[in-house]
């Protein structure tokens, strides 16, 4: 399980990265913005993507746009750990196609609920 | 910042009392065929007008400057790194070293959290292989030379427990230590928020002050256009005040339950 975290706060993708090491995910990558994400998502194999929204360069709802708009990379779980919080942007999220929405600040069990729903629903299609 | 409760007004009133003096002598003039002696009136109530304005523009632009300038706070000794000369002198500057105290904040306290997580856990590890051993020795399954074993393991444990615990208590001091960036930083936006109030009043002052030059002069304004609106592709950050807002969610749960009326 291959994991690309994008947020443009090193601090953050630290955080995001340790808790989900204790959930046992290891092999994690990082990205400061969409414009350095998408081309990794592009090369690297990867099975999940936790991306914040609000970034220089590419946003993160762009870079869900382009994912989805991506013939290899539409599939792929996204996962939006933001500090946007009004419902205008939440339904925005739902239409880009998001799998879930986790609003900033977070606890490690609502990251690790959101992570575990995701997976089961990908692994039921 | 210095400045009067009514911009302008002192300015007004002075060129309206020119105004009057001014009119007056511009009808004898005119009454009397001196025509270019009028011309002459009528240009220095212009020039009089414009003085006006540039003096409180002037006056307006010297104390948002001084606000600015007064601005300095020398924060170089809480900064390690960069070079001791460097002054602090702009409110952006004092943003920034915000943001690299609480970037260096959190950075240390996630180092050292990495650095005790392996202690605690290791030490958890072998109390549970410990633990199971004593047991048996409790129910007597164990044979004298495991028992001496088990000896020598269990002294071990209790000096490798007390060093641990020792070793941890030091990190999570630094840990607490480490939360000193608050007392720096909020001082430090606390004075940014200053600025930025004494910024406002100088511009709000413009604006009345404008408004008088305005009606001296005539001058009428067209609408406004309106500010166009804000694409949310870029997003807004943080929500203050989410609570009180009905657009705006307050915490996971209500996402979830919009996400839920969403068909998720």
């Amino acid at each position: 399980m291959k994991i690309l975290i994008v947020d443009d706060f090193s601090t953050m993708r630290r955080i995001i990265k340790n808790l989900l090491r204790d959930l046992g995910f290891t092999n994690t990558a990082e990205a400061d913005d969409g414009t350095t994400a998408l081309p990794m998502l592009q090369s690297g194999n990867f099975d999940f993507l936790v991306t914040d929204w609000n970034m220089p360069g590419m946003s993160g709802i762009d870079l869900l746009r382009a994912v989805r708009a991506d013939e290899r990379l539409k599939h792929l779980p996204v996962l939006m750990v933001t500090a946007e919080a009004k419902r205008d942007q939440i339904i925005e999220a739902a239409q880009a196609g998001v799998n879930g929405y986790v609003v900033k600040p977070f606890t490690a069990q609502a990251l690790k609920e959101k992570i575990e729903k995701i997976f089961e629903r990908v692994q039921a299609k | 910042m210095a400045l009067s409760k009514d911009p302008g007004q002192e300015t007004a009133q002075e060129f309206e009392h020119s105004l009057k003096e001014n009119a007056r002598q511009l009808v004898s003039y005119l009454e009397n065929g001196e025509f270019a002696e009028a011309v002459l009136v009528i240009h220095a109530i212009n020039q009089a007008r414009d003085r006006g304005l540039y003096h409180e523009v002037g006056k307006l632009t010297r104390a948002l400057h001084s606000a600015i300038v007064n601005f300095q706070i020398d924060t170089t000794h809480a900064l390690e790194e960069g070079n001791d000369s460097s002054k602090i002198t702009d409110a952006s500057d004092h943003l920034d070293y915000v943001v690299k105290l609480t970037d260096k904040a959190a950075n240390r306290t996630m180092d050292l959290v990495e650095s005790s997580a392996p202690i605690v856990s290791e030490l958890g590890q072998e109390a549970a292989t410990l633990r199971a051993d004593w047991e048996r020795l409790q129910r007597r399954e164990i044979a004298a030379t495991e028992f001496r074993d088990l000896y020598r393991r269990i002294g071990d444990f209790l000096a490798k427990t007390e060093q641990s615990s020792s070793a941890v208590s030091s990190q999570l001091n630094e840990i607490l230590l480490a939360q000193d960036y608050q007392d720096l930083t909020g001082q430090v936006i606390k004075r940014v928020i200053t600025l930025v109030h004494d910024v406002e009043e100088s511009l709000v002052s413009l604006v009345r002050m404008a408004g008088q030059v305005d009606r001296i002069a005539g001058i009428e304004h067209g609408e406004t256009r309106a500010t166009p609106k804000k694409t949310s592709s870029k997003g807004e950050g943080p929500q203050i005040h989410a609570d009180k807002r009905e657009d705006v969610v307050s915490g996971q749960d209500e996402v979830d339950d919009l996400l839920s009326s969403l068909g998720f």
